[in-house]
């Protein structure tokens, strides 16, 4: 099936800013594709360039196998959500919907569906500059659904929602993928894609790191390693490392060991008499295959606390 | 749920580059439409634009409440002129000795002196040949006369003026007139000698009754002065004096005694005695007034004061103008505008369409009602307003609605490249109305205000002049007394130009530069 979005060779500079650095990849109908980089990586870019607002140096960025710009109609091919505050805050919730619809010959019944759909309620009555920034992400990804588009591209939308509206954007990103939609969902947490995307492009400095499905990611940092459960933590981890594996403190009652079949791991801990309560496998988080994922790329660490440790030990 | 699975594909199969032509730039008015009412603050900033043009005319017209009135409340007879056959106000005043004509006709005079009564002559002085439908002002007529500095003329029916020899009378050298009907032909000659004749010109006045009025005139207009200066300007004025000796006169086909007649007396004087005396066939006259197209004077009777108020509320529409634009600059909205209509050049148009519209449509209802309300309570205050033809009228009314419009697109525009409020607000104001407030307040000097009326955006104000600027009529042509340097329609096309200009440099800026 042909790419809903497929982005290839972006180029795109700011100033001295080398935004997009060659960046390739496509999204692919029936589910979510989490786009995850540091702030700053050039997610924000990329759907600009996607959606013809900002002019590329060079590549292409295609939907439904056109230019956004080329589309006709366009909010009925691609909806997107860049900014939730970007509306004028003197115009109700509705009204900031209507125009958008008027914009693609939709009516008024469509602007009530959609408000329907994501549980904007009698707020849309309501002026939106009054609106937090959990009701301004709803208005906006109602924006996004008026076209009933088969591509959704929305950039941070978890950003204000409190716990609740998190599990309600994600029931809603899960059903609209299992419709056969294509969802580009941005995010610098990946704690916020879990169990959300399921695959994930990653990006830095404007240029691919990964582009892999979540379930390989999670596979890959998770192999071969076993969690236990242990009151003696450092006698454990003693007793472990010497046998040669590499061992993790994740809390105070367990380790991770990595590089030891489970059969030697007990019988070790036998031997030495290091009491423990349980052996199970372990299953990394997607925030740690993520972590893995990034710990030798130096990019990613630029902007971070690690980059003045590496320093000082320099 | 794998069951409920379904294909999503676009609203159109196959049809993501199918044009849909007028319907998709329906649908985008339709958009910018529903945007521009949706906000309460745009539609009271209208409703502020409509009142202030309103009621600044209204108190003006309150505060002006010094005319005179007659005895039964009606405007004083000195201050209206009479009309002429077109229903233009027409000043029709002069020292007239006549005989009536039958039919076809000449007289020839040789016109000896024109010097000034108690001052000095004035340009505009006029003696000479008349011939005239009847003794009321305001009646059709041609005449050949000569003038005070302005050479021969022949003019007729008050607006028509053909120029003949620049020279003047002096001692000694006299200077002979003829004027000559055929039918509603009227041909002017002059001649140095009274031998050799040279044909100034032949004026058709048509509807001449068969029986007629010819004679001798003699005018002297209102001599005005103005100095200009930094900070406003003073006018000074009075009516003038001039007197001509006439003699060997001889005629063809006249009849009757001379009669002397002054037309066009002011109020207060039933019976309008000339000024003349006749002595062995020479007649001296002295005369005052004038023939001539009226033109509006320093205290502003005309129709357009009622709309002063204009400035005003261009004001607001340029606000609400640029509003339209850079609020959605302000906190990124564009970019959910240019999602929808990729194509930015068409949203700039829309938008430009519709507030073009919505401030057309809301400026005619401010401007015609205040055109009416106003120039209602200047009547009932007894002042004189010259009349203007409706074609005029509508003009005046219509095109300040398209100032306003303009104005507005202009600062939309301007907004586009500048996307900011304050920074657009300022510009087109200083643009637009500041020129037209340092030039009708006299804060300028007429000399750099005629140029910033020719230049700028305000030059669109010219649009309002209801009466027109005569060369063989001196008068206070001032900004400060509505007289725009450019005629109407070209002073309305500078603001035309103007608005293109910036509308294609924004589609330009706006196509170029990144959304972010």
């Amino acid at each position: 099936m042909e790419p809903s979005i497929e982005v290839s060779g972006l180029r795109k500079r700011f100033g001295p800013t080398q935004a997009l650095d060659g960046l390739t990849f496509s999204v692919r109908p029936g589910q979510i594709t989490g786009f995850v980089g540091p702030n700053g990586a050039g997610k924000s870019t990329t759907m600009r360039a996607v959606l013809g607002l900002d002019a590329l140096d060079a590549g292409s960025a295609l939907v439904d196998g056109h230019r956004y710009t080329d589309l006709r109609r366009p909010l009925t091919h691609l909806g997107s959500l860049l900014d939730a505050s970007a509306l004028q805050p003197s115009r109700t919730g509705r009204n900031h919907l209507l125009w958008q619809a008027h914009s693609q010959g939709l009516g008024g019944r469509r602007v009530d569906e959609v408000i329907e759909q994501s549980g904007l309620g009698a707020a849309a009555r309501r002026k939106a500059g009054g609106y937090s920034l959990g009701m301004r992400q709803r208005l906006g990804l109602a924006g996004a659904l008026l076209g009933d588009p088969p591509t959704l591209m929305l950039d941070e939308p978890f950003n204000g929602l409190d716990p609740e509206g998190i599990s309600w954007m994600r029931g809603l990103l899960r059903s609209l993928a299992g419709q056969g939609r294509a969802v580009l969902l941005s995010s610098h947490l990946m704690s916020e894609l879990q169990d959300t995307a399921t695959h994930l492009v990653v990006i830095g400095r404007g240029r691919l790191v990964a582009d892999t499905s979540v379930a390989d990611l999670i596979a890959r940092a998770s192999a071969d390693q076993v969690s236990v459960r242990t009151t003696h933590r450092e006698q454990a981890m003693t007793v472990l490392a010497r046998a040669g594996a590499t061992v993790a403190a994740t809390d105070a009652e367990s380790v991770i060991v990595a590089r030891l079949p489970g059969e030697r791991i007990v019988a070790l801990l036998v031997e030495n008499s290091v009491p423990f309560s349980g052996l199970s496998a372990h299953s990394a988080t997607l925030e740690q295959a993520y972590m893995d994922l990034t710990r030798n790329d130096v990019e990613f660490r630029t902007r971070g606390p690690e980059e003045s440790d590496a320093r000082g030990q320099a | 749920m794998t069951g409920s699975r379904r294909t999503i594909r676009s609203g159109e199969p196959d049809g993501a580059l199918r044009t849909s032509g007028r319907s998709g730039f329906s649908t985008l008015l339709r958009s910018e439409w529903t945007k521009f009412v949706t906000v309460r603050g745009w539609l009271v900033g209208l409703l502020v634009a409509a009142l202030v043009t309103i009621l600044i005319g209204t108190v003006s017209a309150l505060g002006g409440n010094l005319e005179c009135t007659g005895p039964d409340g009606q405007i004083c007879a000195a201050h209206v002129p009479p009309l002429d056959a077109s229903g233009a106000a027409v000043p029709d005043s002069f020292t007239f000795v006549h005989r009536p004509l039958d039919g076809d006709g000449s007289l020839t005079v040789r016109l000896d002196a024109l010097t000034g009564d108690g001052g000095a002559l004035h340009d505009w002085a006029k003696a000479g040949i008349i011939v005239k439908q009847n003794a009321t002002a305001g009646s059709p007529y041609a005449a050949m006369m000569m003038t005070g500095d302005h050479g021969v003329r022949l003019q007729d029916n008050y607006f028509g003026d053909r120029a003949g020899p620049a020279i003047s009378v002096s001692d000694g050298l006299p200077v002979w007139l003829r004027l000559t009907r055929v039918g509603d032909e009227l041909t002017g000659s002059v001649s140095a000698d009274g031998s050799t004749w040279s044909q100034v010109g032949t004026a058709t006045v048509s509807g001449l009754p068969g029986s007629v009025l010819i004679g001798m005139f003699v005018a002297s207009p209102e001599q005005i002065q103005t100095t200009q200066r930094f900070g406003g300007s003073d006018s000074s004025g009075g009516p003038t004096r001039a007197t001509a000796v006439f003699d060997t006169i001889s005629g063809q086909g006249a009849l009757g005694d001379w009669t002397g007649t002054r037309i066009g007396g002011s109020a207060g004087d039933p019976e309008p005695v000339a000024d003349f005396a006749e002595n062995g066939g020479t007649f001296t006259m002295t005369g005052s007034g004038d023939i001539a197209p009226s033109v509006a004077g320093p205290e502003g009777n005309t129709v357009e004061r009622s709309l002063v108020g204009v400035f005003a509320g261009l004001i607001v529409m340029i606000v609400i103008g640029s509003l339209f634009i850079t609020a959605e600059y302000r906190k990124g909205m564009i970019r959910t505008t240019f999602a929808a209509e990729p194509r930015r050049v068409r949203v700039l148009v829309a938008k430009a369409v519709v507030l073009g519209g919505v401030s057309f449509a809301v400026g005619l209802v401010a401007s015609a009602f205040a055109f009416w309300l106003v120039g209602s309570i200047e009547q009932s205050n007894g002042k004189y307003l010259l009349p203007v033809p409706v074609l005029t009228q509508l003009r005046v009314i219509a095109g300040t609605a398209a100032l306003l419009a303009l104005s507005a697109v202009l600062a939309l525009a301007v907004g586009i490249m500048v996307r900011r409020a304050a920074g657009t607000v300022a510009a087109v104001t200083l643009l637009a109305v500041v020129p037209y407030i340092l030039a009708v307040a006299s804060i300028l000097p007429a000399g750099p205000a005629e140029w910033l009326l020719r230049v700028t955006p305000a030059a669109g104000f010219a649009i309002q002049q209801s009466t027109s600027q005569y060369p063989q009529v001196e008068a206070a042509y001032f900004p400060s007394t509505g007289f725009f340097p450019l005629a109407p329609w070209a002073g309305f096309a500078v603001l035309v130009g103007w608005t293109v200009l910036a509308l294609g440099l924004a589609a330009l800026v706006v196509r170029r530069r990144d959304v972010s």
